[in-house]
């Protein structure tokens, strides 16, 4: 059987993968030495305190995105390489991509409702 | 005098019926200032059913690139005195066997002639020839002297994976060498070959082919160079 090839999405996901490892790269020190600095907490409202400042849920938020978006690239590699029945590595990428985006649905969701 | 070497050679014959074995030589040979394949041909001599290729027996030709105690190396460049014993003889990973030391180098060569290995120039003939300043000559070293002998894209798990979709480091090597060259006039439709998620992309920077090439090239930069490429006229 013959086998296309042409289908110009490599340097996107190439892209996609080193900018959103910058991102995770600026974002998450940030974030640990905050979460670090703050700890230990021991109770709801501590971690409510924790959260409250509208800057570090939008950084956390945007370090959720480039991580599952940086993942999406990852698994998809990995499913390249070794799946290969074109319909199991459909339903993969489906699952990946729900299971990402549901992730970082609830996290936004958990982050402003302690606002 | 009786200098014994222990060599472990991948033995298979298709036609025996038998699964590929290990098997262990011992050969009378003073390693000094002598090559692998001076001891292969040796063993050659001894037990004619060996197979094994060779040509130019001086690093040129590139036939008898083989794995030697797990790296892959020319046999006529690599000395015999620094190998450890036993000298653990494969051939080359990730090609079908087609007997002992000789793979079927096809799968490789698809990938070769994928990147059209020519000077693509529509341009009417000029009265003498296709100059170049040494500026744009130089941009081909360190691209054209490949010779082809598979070490650096049988090193390659990316390759080992997907044999018919990845390029490879070698057919990458080359696909650089007539993106770079300044005669060359299809660069676009050299990059659009390229740049779907298998052909170039495949290639996850594990570094194996520019360990192992024995004419000491880095196919890892020209595939960063052809990515630069990729990126630039994209953004």
């Amino acid at each position: 059987m013959k086998s296309a090839s042409g289908a110009h999405t490599g340097t996107g996901s190439w892209l996609l993968q080193r900018a959103t490892a910058v991102v995770l790269a600026l974002t998450l020190p940030v974030l640990i030495v905050y979460v670090l600095a703050a700890t230990p907490i021991d109770d709801f409202a501590g971690w409510q305190a924790l959260f409250s400042p509208l800057w570090l849920r939008v950084l956390g938020l945007l370090a959720a995105v480039a991580l599952a978006l940086h993942a999406w690239v990852g698994m998809r590699d990995l499913f390249m390489d070794y799946v290969r029945p074109t319909l199991l590595r459909l339903a993969l990428y489906l699952a990946v991509v729900v299971t990402l985006a549901g992730s970082v649905a609830w996290l936004a969701a958990v982050l402003w409702s302690v606002a | 005098m009786g200098m014994g070497m222990k060599f472990r050679l991948y033995r298979y014959d298709p036609e025996s019926g038998e699964p590929p074995f290990m098997q262990d030589v011992e050969l009378d040979i003073d390693p000094a200032g002598k090559m692998l394949l001076d001891a292969l041909i040796a063993i050659k001599a001894q037990d004619e059913t060996l197979a094994l290729r060779r040509s130019c027996r001086e690093g040129v030709c590139g036939s008898d690139a083989v794995n030697v105690n797990g790296r892959n190396r020319l046999a006529c460049i690599t000395p015999l005195g620094e190998l450890k014993e036993p000298v653990e003889v494969r051939p080359l990973p990730g090609l079908p066997v087609i007997r002992d030391l000789v793979v079927d180098m096809e799968p490789f060569f698809r990938q070769y002639r994928s990147i059209k290995p020519w000077l693509v120039n529509d341009d009417p003939e000029p009265e003498v020839e296709r100059l170049q300043s040494p500026e744009q000559r130089a941009r081909l070293d360190g691209l054209y002297e490949c010779i082809l002998c598979a070490c650096c894209t049988t090193a390659c798990p990316s390759f080992w994976w997907n044999p018919e979709t990845f390029v490879g480091p070698a057919g990458l090597l080359q696909a650089y060498r007539f993106i770079a060259d300044s005669r060359d006039e299809a660069i676009s439709a050299r990059l659009d070959h390229l740049e779907d998620p298998y052909r170039l992309y495949r290639c996850r920077g594990i570094l194996n082919c520019v360990d192992a090439c024995p004419k000491g090239l880095n196919p890892a930069e020209a595939i960063g160079r052809i990515r630069t490429q990729l990126v630039k006229r994209r953004v």
